[in-house]
């Protein structure tokens, strides 16, 4: 008879030097289960899942095949028995077509030339069959992160995995190509794969997972049936406590305008077309706007603009009535801080210790600084270990942790830590919570909203929609680089922010003035000419 | 405990790798000269380990090390050079071209124009520093990569020197060199400063040698204690994050390149101006000096002080190579000994590498059998 269990993992202990990564878990996958695995940033699952593919070996416990013990040194081991994984950055060839990357590794050749037809069909067949649509000879650097997920997906099934990673897929998608990436789990699911689903979205673990296992700082919480567990549950367990999922917040009492932008125009990188067009607005203090859009619609190159990452083409930004269109990043910075959406690229020198790290927007200040030019290594020792207290940063050594020994939650929060501490009237926080755990996300709201009431500016940049709708007390939608709505998230329900993200519906227009139409008369106009 | 703890500490694991670097390279070395003849091999590889020491007299073994010690001044200062751009991420193998526009203008300064030895070496710095500008100029505004403009500058370099040291003004009449200062222009020289005297009064001992150690500590104060060594290495690690934190991070890499040439060109002074030799101007190849840096930065563990020694140690086996018994060995066989240890540096980061996994295996095995007595002790707490 057949072991239940496609893959367990039982008593799993693995220790790196002063920490206690995973202390004594069990997982166990069965045969054709979604299987969630839940946790904060640095609970372990990602020393978990290193495990199971042979990355790291585990101190104590085994893993176990169809109920028979099984050793996994590495990758190649995880790979024979049929362990596939979906990576959260995919690991694409971009240069390569889509076929090219399946292939990639088990091409078989024949004298040496490549034979592709062969792979063409089975690939063909396996999309057909999982609902998985890609173009074979599409360039990977030409499609959408949505489909090349499903080719990394498609990787996993053309080597016959039957056991399936998914980390974290969902982070990059957008909300219909999260939907369609639940049907194909689904689907996998039908056909007798065993998924594991890396995730603290809840939402999604109700969506598709049979059950969840919760981790909690490297340790095993407990595994549940997720259709009779709720998501307060579900959350207190991955958190300890109780996590306030509504955002608590009086009205907000705007005062004068800090931010002014007018007909900003920024040109893009990847096409000769500019990437923001004549855009204008206001944010004005103890005011949170929100600029929502689905990733992709102009958002970063706005931000890289506003901040001074990037020149203008054309406009003009006033900021406390100073014109600083013109100015450098670092003028810029005493009245603004920045949040940005890439912790890695931008965020953080990852090879500088967390001190450093913490004083990187202002160690050039007499207080960090001597007039002879000489860092102050106390002072910035002391400032970074204040911060750390104040805003729950937890590293493994402190300040002289290297920043990329730090898990992403606690990278972030120091990042958040940073921008909040220095002078500014402005905050620009792009996608704060990307990536982030429900009790880490709830912290970052929070502090937004103490931002806001103590008199600051907050302009925050999001996708995630439950953002939107919860922290803001304006939304403008971006779509193609134009602002084209102006929503007040009191009033507005997800579906119609939905219609304007997607460019179905417009309140907003070039000249700044809002039109005298009935709004749903805009979107039948456009919904008409769509069909037409 | 303790000698564990010392086995992670990173300066003594810098120190140790290059040991082992070094200890190979010789083995290797000895091998190599085994199987050219076996009986002299023993003689010959102590030879290049003991260089000066191998001399008959205490004052001839003064004299020797003087030599060693004038060569290494200049070899420091091109080590410094690539150390220090290679702090902020950039890989100065253009230091040999620097080194040449510092040789070529520090002696065209020193011969044509009659200046003293300070402001021949202000222009060798400034020659220097303006050849890796050109450089970081390029990998700033234009991304290229500055190991491709500085390999080709070493070549528009080094035939520059060749045409402008041929001048009637600089070149000796008699033969392909430049002349000698001592007979061109005194007051060019270096000063000893006394110096001379301590090493069987070898003329060409002069304060370059101070000067190179104070350049190594200054850089070293720099990159780790100040302002600016901070940006230029955030800017090293993280251009965007960088850019993102308001440095100038586009002016910082053309800085960097013309600190580094900087260096470089200081370090052809220290060898020219000290009268210790003459600028051929019919060489055709590319000088050692340069490329020998890149040795001595990797062998000193990347630390500006590790370099000292580093450069001490490969002039000093480089000379002791010279003194190989030519009618035994082929006499290239001391730049073969001394390019396999150069070689092997180039595994130091390797052999750290393996050492810390080993440190991290041993350990593995350590916490479990704490563990596992932990366990026994408390009885099973648990």
């Amino acid at each position: 008879m057949d072991a239940p269990y496609a893959i367990e993992m039982v008593n799993i202990t693995k220790r790196f030097p002063g920490i206690i990564a995973n202390d004594n878990i069990t997982l166990q996958l069965k045969r054709g289960e979604i299987h969630a695995l839940l946790g904060e940033n640095g609970a372990g699952k990602s020393t978990l899942m290193s495990v199971l593919f042979g990355l790291y070996q585990a101190e104590e416990g085994v893993i176990k095949k169809d109920g028979k013990e099984v050793k996994i040194n590495n990758p190649n081991d995880a790979n024979d028995l049929g362990i596939g994984m979906v990576h959260q950055h995919f690991k694409l060839v971009q240069c390569f077509t889509v076929l090219e990357n399946i292939i990639l590794g088990v091409e078989s050749t024949k004298n040496g030339i490549l034979q592709m037809d062969e792979a063409r069909e089975k690939v063909k067949a396996l999309s057909e069959k999982y609902g998985l649509q890609v173009d074979p000879d599409a360039k990977i650097e030409d499609i959408t992160v949505g489909m090349q997920q499903r080719t990394e997906i498609l990787k996993m099934l053309f080597r016959d995995n039957e056991i399936l990673i998914f980390d974290e897929p969902t982070a990059v998608l957008t909300p219909q190509e999260i939907e369609e990436l639940m049907e194909i789990m689904k689907n996998l699911r039908a056909e007798g794969k065993s998924i594991l689903f890396i995730t603290h979205k809840l939402n999604e673990i109700k969506a598709v997972a049979d059950r969840v296992t919760v981790l909690r700082r490297g340790k095993y919480i407990g595994t549940v049936d997720v259709a009779t567990t709720s998501k307060e549950e579900m959350s207190r367990m991955m958190v300890g406590r109780d996590v306030n999922m509504v955002v608590d917040k009086e009205p907000a009492k705007p005062g004068d305008v800090i931010l002014k932008v007018e007909n900003m125009t920024v040109a893009s990188k990847l096409h000769s077309n500019n990437a923001v067009k004549n855009v204008s607005f206001e944010v004005h203090e103890s005011e949170i706007v929100c600029i929502a859009g689905i990733d992709g619609n102009g958002q970063t190159e706005f931000v890289y603009g506003l901040t001074g990452m990037e020149p203008l083409v054309d406009g003009k930004i006033t900021l406390c009535g100073e014109d600083i269109t013109k100015e450098s990043i670092r003028k810029r910075s005493r009245l603004l801080s920045h949040i940005p959406e890439d912790r890695h690229k931008h965020g953080l020198v990852l090879d500088y210790p967390l001190e450093y790290n913490m004083v990187l927007q202002r160690y050039w200040q007499p207080e960090f600084t001597s007039k002879a030019g000489f860092l102050k290594r106390p002072e910035i020792r002391a400032y970074s270990e204040r911060l750390e207290a104040e805003h729950d940063v937890r590293s493994g050594q402190g300040p002289i942790t290297i920043a990329r020994a730090m898990s992403g939650g606690n990278q972030q929060k120091a990042i958040i830590a940073r921008e909040i501490d220095k002078d500014h009237k402005l905050l620009v926080a792009v996608q704060p919570t990307r990536g982030l755990d429900v009790g880490a996300i709830e912290g970052v709201h929070r502090n937004l909203i103490k931002e806001r009431d103590n008199g600051r500016a907050v302009l925050l940049i999001s996708l995630e929609l439950e953002e939107v709708m919860n922290v803001p007390d304006r939304i403008l939608v971006m779509y193609e680089g134009e602002i084209v709505g102006e929503l007040d998230p009191k009033k507005t329900t997800v579906e119609e922010l939905g219609l304007y993200m997607a460019g179905a519906k417009r309140n907003v227009f070039i000249d700044g003035n809002t039109p005298e139409i009935e709004e749903s008369e805009v979107v039948d106009n456009v919904r008409e000419g769509r069909d037409a | 405990m303790k000698e564990k703890n010392l086995l992670k500490n990173p300066s003594f694991q810098a120190i140790l790798t290059s040991l082992v670097c070094i200890v190979l390279g010789l083995l290797i070395g000895f091998v190599v000269l085994l199987m050219i003849n076996p009986a002299g091999a023993g003689e010959a590889i102590k030879t290049i380990l003991l260089n000066f020491l191998t001399r008959a007299s205490a004052a001839a073994q003064m004299k020797a090390l003087g030599n060693t010690l004038a060569k290494t001044a200049p070899l420091l200062m091109c080590a410094l050079s690539i150390c220090f751009c290679y702090k902020v991420g950039l890989f100065n193998i253009g230091a040999p071209g620097q080194y040449e526009a510092g040789a070529c203008i520090g002696l065209y300064a020193a011969l044509a124009w009659h200046c003293n030895w300070v402001i021949c070496l202000i222009l060798a710095a400034i020659a220097g520093a303006i050849v890796g500008a050109i450089s970081g100029t390029l990998k700033a505004y234009r991304n290229v990569n500055e190991v491709i403009s500085g390999i080709m500058l070493n070549w528009i370099m080094l035939y520059m020197t060749n045409m402008i040291l041929s001048r009637k003004a600089v070149k000796d009449p008699a033969s392909p060199y430049t002349i000698k200062l001592a007979s061109g222009n005194k007051g060019a020289l270096i000063p000893s400063a006394g110096l001379n005297k301590l090493f069987a009064n070898n003329t060409t001992v002069t304060i370059a040698i101070p000067l190179a150690i104070l350049f190594a500590i200054l850089i070293w104060v720099i990159l780790s204690k100040t302002k600016f060594g901070y940006e230029l290495r955030a800017t090293g690690f993280n251009k965007e994050a960088a850019k993102y934190a308001g440095m100038k991070e586009k002016q910082n890499i053309i800085v960097t390149l013309a600190i580094g040439g900087a260096l470089a060109g200081i370090g052809a002074a220290f060898l020219f101006l000290t009268g210790y030799q003459e600028w051929s101007t019919t060489q055709t190849s590319v000088p050692g000096m340069g490329f020998n840096g890149i040795a001595a930065t990797f062998l000193g563990g990347l630390h500006p002080i590790g370099t000292i020694f580093a450069s001490f140690f490969i002039q000093s086996i480089t000379d002791g190579g010279a003194l190989i018994n030519k009618s035994v060995y082929p006499s290239q066989i001391s730049d073969l000994i001394s390019s396999i240890i150069i070689y092997l540096c180039g595994f130091v980061l390797f052999f750290k590498f393996a050492l810390n996994n080993w440190i991290k295996k041993k350990e593995k095995k350590e916490v479990s059998k704490v563990e596992g007595a932990a366990v026994k002790a408390e009885g099973g707490d648990k």
